[in-house]
């Protein structure tokens, strides 16, 4: 048989990982990402001419990240690597991407979606204005740019990176005027049982909040957002909230990073035609896959943050666990103390993450309770009540029918920043669970890409 | 099991025909069910490009036209909604070198003046000045200031909203599974185990109307295809009437619209092919590239913007590109409104109010006869 | 104006100027279009539904809420592209591109 034509899409911890599993069992997978270097996210390489440490950036993780870095510069030989090349179609067993020589397709037997994950945000009216942020985006500003995103940062939201954030930033000397968390303190005390599944990991939580509060920030448990108050012109000015014991305040400030934990970035699965289930604990729709991270549609694989959320080292392990299931599905002898190793060290780090989920909640009463003159859909500035009105007067009551009659989701961003957010507004207006609402179908182009890339030919 | 819901009229399929014809049965006082699978025009219905075009339809299909186009005039306040109905123009443009289409242009030209088509014919500088967008390969072009275009995720659906409003039933997630005639009635049973009973029938299940012709002894050779779309990122609003290459190639054939928000709506080029059973159709990505390398032929500018998005819609296609409309020629009471080919959405308002008029009346000043099912019969 | 993003490290690097609105601005190598911009000015583009001013969410190449024009119509992602020497960029669309350009 000739040698099988896998490709790995994304370039994080799940996707090297996959790599490596793959060139250590003699492959030569096909690797492509969309950014310039490897890392993904997370483990985020700074531009050449940058000199911070590892330790600098990474913190806790320095040494994950350099493995990962080091492991893939290693790689680099024994795999096809296409950097900044854009996966955006998935037709007819190819992949179709956009890369420095333009449009190309290539066929796979196996495809493994490493894909990771963006920021999962509600919407807080005035968040459209400049100078409002998601918390990865902080994060990237001061990781891949050494800035601060202002010069006056409250952090809104909830989840690991909130306090992450916070405190590479504190660490880092930005000014940061307030930490403002989402959910209750009593929602931690309640996960502990799962979240002490890795007590390292709890550990390095526990700790970030004490720089935190030691650097002088002030950390605000139960908050609700009310508005970010700002200017057309000008951008953010303050965020107004309510604190948990009912009173409203004011806090001045010119940036704001915000988020809700993370989303999977699904839309390869959705064009690779994977079945998705709504998952009620996150109250969002994922890709089907089993223990090792198979999907529902042959010769396609998922891991790593794309398919659940479960950070870093856990798509470290998925990643290898769905390169060993590609091994196996394509006939390679595969050692059953990896596969057992690794699927339970997979089950732990989901349990972490239900954990995780517990302690940070969705806070989805705050779509219900959004104003009605509320930006929800920032690409398209479709407001809540728009939304509403699409709902109670033209009876949508799903989300593609619901995007179709109102816009909400149609924009750049394909519904990446409002989706799950508009889903919560329309199960609420319409009184049905949220399951009924569905999920916004992905199309391709998976990002914009410009007509002029179709180069006619003699060009 | 419970009984059956009677009306008078019975529609198969929620898209634009059966939405409109529903809503205009209505206003004669006629009680009608209409049976959706999914949710009222999601498929070619609210899909399509969104022409609202008369121009290049065949003269004998203008008078159809016609009378739908004046109902498009007043859709919003008909419906009570607005279905961004522009009524901004369209135009087609031929390539230097396909010569002949400019004379095939102006021959029509001449031709639909009798039908109150009005076509102006713009070539040379004076293209040039009016659209300097142009690319150097377009050689002339024909000019219909009083065609549009509107959106068609918001028509279905405003049509099938007013037929409720006005007292229709309208069913959605409600698949037919069956029909048959028996006595006086035609018996059609939902997947859902429900009934519904009328005297009279009306098919308008676009692409999937097959089914139940053969189901009442005639024939149809209908096909499916899916024409091929994008959507650009918002621009300034600039362009008014809606543009589209005139050729035989399919390739060569696209066409765009600009919507008031600003985005360029784009089609046509090579069809996807479709998977009517699951109700799919997947856009290949052979096919967008194919479309955008035709865009920049026709406004060579257009290579800076960006595509946000791509879609296709199912639609069914009779070989001599009309649709079946009328009635039955085997089974009294049953009427047909399916098959359009890639242009039923300008025809939808004015194909309901021919079925209503027709059903409600017995006749039609509208002439069917090129539409007649028995013209499949002897092939 | 002052900006909005604030440099907190890595400022040895090799100076750059390009010119946003026909205006100099002073970057560094390596820093994106995006930071490159902000660290001046306030604002990245204007939404086209006239809620005012945007400058970017996602920093990740996601949101796409960060698009601006080069002169000669070409657009680009501000927080995945790096801003180089000599560059031309406007944050309004160029009138020369749509839809006048023969
Ligand atoms: C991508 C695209 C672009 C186009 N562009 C244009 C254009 O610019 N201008 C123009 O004039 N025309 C255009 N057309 C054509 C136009 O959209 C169609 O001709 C028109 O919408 C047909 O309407 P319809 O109601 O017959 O079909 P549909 O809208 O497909 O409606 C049929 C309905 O029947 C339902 N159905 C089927 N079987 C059953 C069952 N067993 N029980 C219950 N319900 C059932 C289906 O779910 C569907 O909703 C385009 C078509 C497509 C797909
Ligand atoms: S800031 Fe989101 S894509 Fe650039």
């Amino acid at each position: 048989m000739a040698e099988p034509s896998i490709i790995v899409v994304g370039a994080g911890p799940a996707g090297f990982r996959a790599a490596q599993t793959l060139a250590d069992a003699g492959l030569r997978p096909i690797v492509m990402d969309e950014a310039r270097r490897a890392g993904g996210q997370i483990y985020r390489r700074q531009p050449e001419g940058f000199t911070r440490s590892h330790q600098d950036l990474y913190g806790t993780e320095a040494n994950r990240a350099r493995s990962v870095h080091d492991g893939f510069d290693a790689l680099l030989p024994h795999i096809d690597y296409r950097s900044d090349t854009l996966v955006w179609h998935l037709s007819d067993g190819q992949a179709w991407t956009l890369g420095p020589d333009g449009h190309r397709s290539t066929p796979y037997d196996a495809l493994l979606l490493c894909t990771g994950a963006t920021d999962r945000v509600m919407p807080v009216k005035g968040w459209h204005h400049a100078g409002t942020y998601s918390l990865g985006a902080a994060q990237i500003a001061l990781k891949a740019q050494a800035c601060a995103i202002g010069s006056r940062v409250v952090f809104l939201g909830s989840g690991p990176l909130l306090y992450l954030v916070a405190a590479q930033y504190a660490k880092a000397g930005a000014n940061v005027a307030a930490v403002l968390d989402t959910s209750p303190f009593s929602a931690r005390i309640a996960a502990l049982p799962n979240l002490l599944c890795q007590p390292a990991v709890l550990w390095n939580g526990i700790a970030l909040t004490r720089d935190i509060k030691k650097a002088g920030i002030p950390v605000l448990y139960g908050v609700t957002p009310v508005e970010v108050v700002g200017n057309p012109e000008t951008g953010v000015g303050s965020l107004r909230f309510r604190a948990s014991d009912g009173t409203e305040q004011d806090i001045d400030c010119d940036a704001i990073g915000m988020g809700h934990h993370l989303r999977p970035e699904a839309q390869l699965a959705d064009l690779a035609r994977c079945d998705f289930a709504f998952e009620a604990l996150t109250r969002q729709w994922l890709p089907v896959q089993d223990s090792d991270g198979r999907s529902s549609v042959d010769g396609v694989y998922l891991a790593g943050d794309g398919a659940r959320i479960s950070g870093a080292r856990s798509a470290e392990v998925s990643g290898r666990l769905a390169a060993l299931a590609v091994l196996k599905d394509l006939g390679f002898p595969v050692d059953s103390a990896d596969l057992t190793h690794l699927r339970s060290a997979k089950a732990r780090y989901g349990r972490f993450a239900r954990g995780l989920a517990q302690a940070f909640p969705w806070p989805s009463e705050q779509a219900k309770a959004l104003p009605d003159e509320t930006i929800v859909c920032r690409c398209e500035a479709v407001t809540a009540g728009t939304l509403r009105e699409t709902v109670r007067e033209a009876g949508a009551r799903e989300a593609n029918r619901a995007k179709a009659l109102s816009r909400v989701g149609m924009g750049r961003c394909q519904g990446r920043y409002c989706g799950l957010a508009a889903a919560e507004i329309i199960a609420a207006e319409a009184g049905v669970p949220l399951e009924s609402v569905g999920r916004l179908r992905n199309a391709a182009p998976v990002k914009p890409i410009a007509i002029g890339t179709a180069r006619t030919s003699g060009e | 099991m419970t009984s059956p819901i009677r009306s008078d009229i019975l529609i198969i399929g929620g898209g634009i025909m059966g939405c409109a014809s529903a809503f205009f049965l209505r206003r004669r006082g006629i009680s009608v069910n209409l049976l959706e699978t999914d949710l009222v025009g999601r498929q070619a219905s609210g899909t399509n490009f969104g022409n609202v075009r008369r121009q290049g339809r065949p003269l004998y299909q203008l008078p159809l036209a016609n009378r739908s186009i004046a109902i498009w005039r007043q859709a919003q306040a008909l419906l009570g909604t607005d279905i961004e109905y522009l009524q901004r123009g369209h135009m087609r443009v031929s390539y230097r070198n396909r010569p002949e289409i400019a004379g095939d242009m102006e021959r029509y030209a001449a031709e639909a003046a009798q039908f109150d088509l009005d076509l102006e014919m713009i070539s040379g500088n004076a293209l040039r000045a009016r659209f300097p967008f142009l690319g150097p390969e377009v050689l002339a072009a024909s000019l219909s200031p009083d065609c549009g275009h509107a959106n068609p995720r918001l028509t279905g659906p405003a049509f099938a909203r007013a037929a409720e409003r006005a007292g229709a039933g309208v069913h959605e997630m409600c698949k037919a599974v069956s029909a048959a005639k028996v006595g006086d009635d035609f018996l059609v049973t939902t997947q859902d185990g429900r009934e519904f009973r009328a005297p009279i029938l009306l098919i308008t299940a676009g692409a999937w109307a097959k089914r139940f012709v053969e189901a009442f002894g005639e024939t149809a050779p209908l096909t499916s295809r899916g024409p091929n779309m994008c959507v650009t990122e918002p621009l300034p609003y600039a362009i008014g009437p809606s543009i589209g290459v005139a050729t035989p190639e399919t390739m060569e054939s696209v066409y765009f619209r600009q919507v008031e928000r600003g985005n360029l709506v784009i089609g046509g080029s090579i069809q996807n092919p479709t998977f009517p059973d699951e109700y799919r159709v997947y856009v290949k990505p052979e096919n967008s590239i194919g479309q955008w390398q035709q865009m920049q032929r026709l406004i060579p500018a257009i290579g800076k913007l960006n595509i946000l998005r791509t879609w296709s819609g199912i639609e069914s296609y009779l070989p001599d590109h009309q649709p079946v409309l009328g009635p039955s020629a085997a089974v009294s009471g049953l009427y047909y409104a399916f098959g359009f080919s890639g242009a039923g959405f300008q025809l939808g308002p004015g194909v309901g109010e021919t079925m209503a008029e027709l059903i409600g009346t017995g006749a039609t000043d509208i002439d069917l006869t090129a539409y007649r099912i028995d013209r499949f019969s002897s092939e | 104006m002052s900006g909005r993003f604030v440099r907190l490290a890595e400022m040895d690097r090799k100076p750059l100027t390009f010119l946003v609105d026909g205006a100099p601005v002073d970057a560094l190598e390596g820093d994106t279009l995006m930071v490159a911009i902000l660290t001046s000015s306030r604002r990245l583009r204007d939404s086209e539904f006239g809620d005012g001013a945007r400058s970017g969410f996602c920093l990740m190449a996601a949101c796409q809420d960060c698009w601006v024009w080069t002169s000669d119509g070409d657009k680009l992602r501000a927080c995945s592209t790096f801003a180089r020497a000599g560059l031309e960029i406007s944050r309004r669309a160029p009138e020369a591109t749509w839809p006048n350009l023969p």
